[in-house]
C-alpha cells in the first residue's frame, strides 16, 4: 500500500530519521497480455493511464518505457504552463489543461510545485504588437486570462528586463497572463506513475517496444513485442497507445505508417544558481529566447530547435550562440552568468505545430504525438482527453479537432507563429 | 556544428552556411488536378523521419546558393554522401566531411 503523503506522515517518518519512506511506484515485470498497453513514460503516456483507470475504470494497463520514467521531454523541458493559444481549438484544450494544473498536487497527492508567476510574451515589432493584441482579444473571449501591458507596466514586473528605447530590438509591450507559471517536470511524471501504480496500472521501465504486430486478417493490432532485460518478449494487447513524443516516427514505422511529423533536438540551459532577480516567465518570439528562474535559483533558459532532423539529444553548437544573444539582449546584466548545464530532447513537430490525438488507420493503434516544443503545459489535459479517446474509441469533444485526420482534410490548426512563442 | 561538403563549392565548410531544406525526393505529383485528398496530404504533409540514414536537401545559403543532396545519419549525424539534384546517391560519392 502506497503510502499517503501528508504534513501528519512527514512528523512520522521524521521521528524515524525518515527510514521508513516507501517507493512512490513499483516497477514491476510486464504480464503476458494486457486490455491496454500505453507505449512511453513521460507525462503524457503516465496521465493516459492514470486517467484510464481514475476515469474509465480500466486498470488492466501496462505503461512500457524503454528508459525510465520521466526520462524523455518530460524531464528536458523548461516547464512553462500558459493556455493563451490564438485558434479556439488549441486554446480550449491547453485551457483545460491549465484547470488541471489548478488542481494537480492535491489530484495526485504530490506536489507538483505549479507556481502561477505569470507568462510575459514580449514583442518588439509593430506586427509583434498586433500580434499580440489579437491574440489577447482571442484570449479573453475564449475566457482566458490575458492583458496587452506597456513597457512601463512590464518594467515594473520584470525590473532587470531591459526596455529602453534605443535597443536594436526594443521591448514594444507584451500580453500577460496572469495564470501561467512553471512547475517540477520531475514530480510530474513521478506524481503520476504513482497514483496510476496506486490504481493497480503496471508500470515497466526499460521496455523498449521493438515491433507492434497485426492479426493477419483484419490488420488490427495484436499487441507489442519488447526487449527487457536483454530478452524479446511479446505482450498481446487489445489495444495499444503510443505516447512517444520524439520518437513516435519510428514507432508508427512498426505498424507501417507514416505521420505528419519530424523530429529534431530542442536545447536548454540552466545556469549557476543567483539571488531571486525574476520571479515570472520571460518569453520573446523576435530574438527568440525564454527563460524563468527556478526556486533553487538558477536561471531556466530555453532556445530554438535546430535546423534539421536529428535523434542527439544535445543540439547543434550555433543555437547555444544565438540563444545566448537573445538572453544577453533581453537581461544585459545576465551576460556575465556562468551556465552550469546544456541538453536536448528530442522534439515531434507537426506543419501545424498542433498536436496529434487519436486514433490511426490501423484498428486498435492510437496516437498521442505532435506536441512538439510545448507539450509539457498540456500534460494533465493530454492524458484526459487522450484517455477518453481510448477507452470509448470515440474522440473526446477537446481532441476531436486534432485527429491525423485533419492532414488529409486540410483543416489544419495553424497555431505556428499565432502563439507567441512555440513552447 | 556540421561541417558540410558543397558539391558546387567542392569544399567543406561549416553548418551554419546553410539551411536544410527537407527531405529529398519527394515527387511533385505530375497529375496535380487528379490526386485525391489523401494523395495530396500525404505529398504535402507526410515525412519518414527515420532514426538512421536520411536522405535530405541542404541550401548554401550564404554561399554559393545552389540546393544540392545530403545522406545523413541522424542519430550518429554522420554525413555519409552528399551529391547534386538530379543525382542518385551512391555510397561511393566522396565526403570526407
Ligand atoms: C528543451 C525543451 C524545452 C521544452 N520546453 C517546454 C516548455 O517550456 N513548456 C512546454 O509546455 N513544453 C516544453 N517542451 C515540450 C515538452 O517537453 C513535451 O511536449 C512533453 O514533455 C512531451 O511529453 P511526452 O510524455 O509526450 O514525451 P516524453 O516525456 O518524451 O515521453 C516519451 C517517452 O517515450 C519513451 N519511448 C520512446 N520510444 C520508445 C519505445 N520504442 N518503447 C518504449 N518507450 C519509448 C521515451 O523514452 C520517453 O520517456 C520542451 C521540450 C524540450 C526538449
Ligand atoms: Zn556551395
Amino acid at each position: 500500500m502506497t503510502q499517503h503523503y501528508s504534513f501528519l506522515q512527514l512528523i512520522r517518518q521524521a521521528i524515524n530519521h525518515h527510514e521508513g519512506w516507501k517507493p512512490a511506484w513499483n516497477s514491476v515485470e510486464p504480464k503476458d497480455s494486457y486490455d491496454i498497453v500505453v507505449v512511453g513514460g513521460g507525462g503524457h503516456g503516465l496521465a493516459t493511464a492514470y486517467y484510464l483507470a481514475k476515469n474509465h475504470g480500466i486498470t488492466d494497463v501496462a505503461v512500457l518505457e524503454k528508459g525510465w520514467i520521466g526520462g524523455g521531454n518530460t524531464g528536458r523541458n523548461t516547464t512553462i504552463v500558459r493556455s493563451n493559444y490564438l485558434r479556439d481549438e488549441a486554446a480550449h484544450l491547453y485551457e483545460f489543461a491549465l484547470k488541471l494544473w489548478e488542481g494537480l498536487s492535491n489530484e495526485l497527492n504530490f506536489n507538483v510545485m505549479f507556481s502561477q508567476r505569470g507568462v510575459l510574451n514580449v514583442g518588439h515589432s509593430l506586427q509583434d504588437m498586433r500580434d499580440i493584441e489579437r491574440r489577447v482579444n482571442a484570449n479573453l473571449l475564449n475566457g482566458i486570462d490575458g492583458e496587452v501591458l506597456g513597457p512601463s507596466d512590464i518594467q515594473k514586473i520584470v525590473p532587470l528586463l531591459d526596455c529602453s528605447p534605443q535597443n536594436r530590438y526594443p521591448v514594444l509591450g507584451a500580453s500577460w497572463q496572469p495564470r501561467g507559471g512553471v512547475a517540477r517536470h520531475d514530480a510530474v511524471a513521478w506524481g503520476y506513475a504513482r497514483a496510476a501504480d496506486r490504481l493497480g496500472v503496471d508500470i515497466v521501465e526499460h521496455a523498449r517496444v521493438v515491433e507492434i504486430p497485426l492479426e493477419r486478417g483484419s490488420h488490427s493490432v495484436e499487441g507489442v513485442v519488447i526487449e527487457h532485460d536483454g530478452e524479446r518478449k511479446f505482450i498481446r494487447a487489445r489495444k495499444v497507445a503510443c505516447v512517444t513524443a520524439g520518437n513516435s516516427g519510428v514507432l508508427a514505422s512498426l505498424a507501417g505508417l507514416k505521420l505528419p511529423i519530424e523530429s529534431r533536438p530542442l536545447q536548454a540551459f540552466v545556469s549557476e544558481p543567483l539571488k531571486p532577480c525574476l520571479d515570472t516567465v520571460v518569453m520573446s518570439n523576435a530574438v527568440h529566447g525564454y527563460l524563468s528562474q527556478s526556486d533553487k535559483g538558477d536561471l531556466v533558459i530555453g532556445a530554438g530547435t535546430d535546423g534539421y532532423n536529428g535523434y542527439g539529444q544535445r543540439g547543434s553548437f550555433e543555437i547555444i550562440e544565438e540563444t545566448a544573444h537573445a538572453i544577453c539582449e533581453l537581461f544585459p546584466a545576465f551576460s556575465r552568468v556562468r551556465m552550469n548545464r546544456q541538453w536536448g530532447g528530442i522534439v515531434d513537430i507537426c506543419p501545424d505545430a498542433c498536436p496529434i490525438i487519436g486514433r490511426m488507420p490501423v484498428p486498435g493503434l492510437y496516437f498521442n504525438c505532435g506536441w512538439g516544443t510545448g507539450g509539457f503545459k498540456a500534460t494533465p489535459g493530454s492524458g484526459f482527453v487522450f484517455a477518453h479517446t481510448i477507452a470509448e474509441d470515440h474522440p473526446h469533444p477537446l481532441a476531436a479537432p486534432f485527429g491525423v485526420e485533419r492532414f488529409h482534410s486540410g483543416a489544419l490548426i495553424d497555431e505556428h507563429g499565432a502563439a507567441g512563442v512555440a513552447h | 556544428m556540421l561541417r558540410i561538403y558543397c558539391p558546387y563549392c567542392e569544399s567543406v565548410r561549416d553548418e551554419d552556411e546553410f539551411h536544410c531544406v527537407g527531405e529529398a525526393h519527394i515527387k511533385r505529383p505530375e497529375r496535380p488536378d487528379e490526386l485525391s485528398d489523401q494523395a495530396w496530404g500525404e505529398y504535402l504533409h507526410f515525412r519518414t523521419n527515420p532514426r538512421g540514414e536520411h536522405r535530405e536537401i541542404w541550401h548554401h545559403v550564404v554561399g554559393c546558393r545552389q540546393h544540392f543532396n545530403v545522406v545523413r545519419d541522424t542519430e550518429t549525424y554522420e554525413i555519409k554522401s552528399v551529391y547534386r539534384v538530379g543525382e542518385e546517391p551512391s555510397s561511393a560519392a566522396d565526403s570526407d566531411a
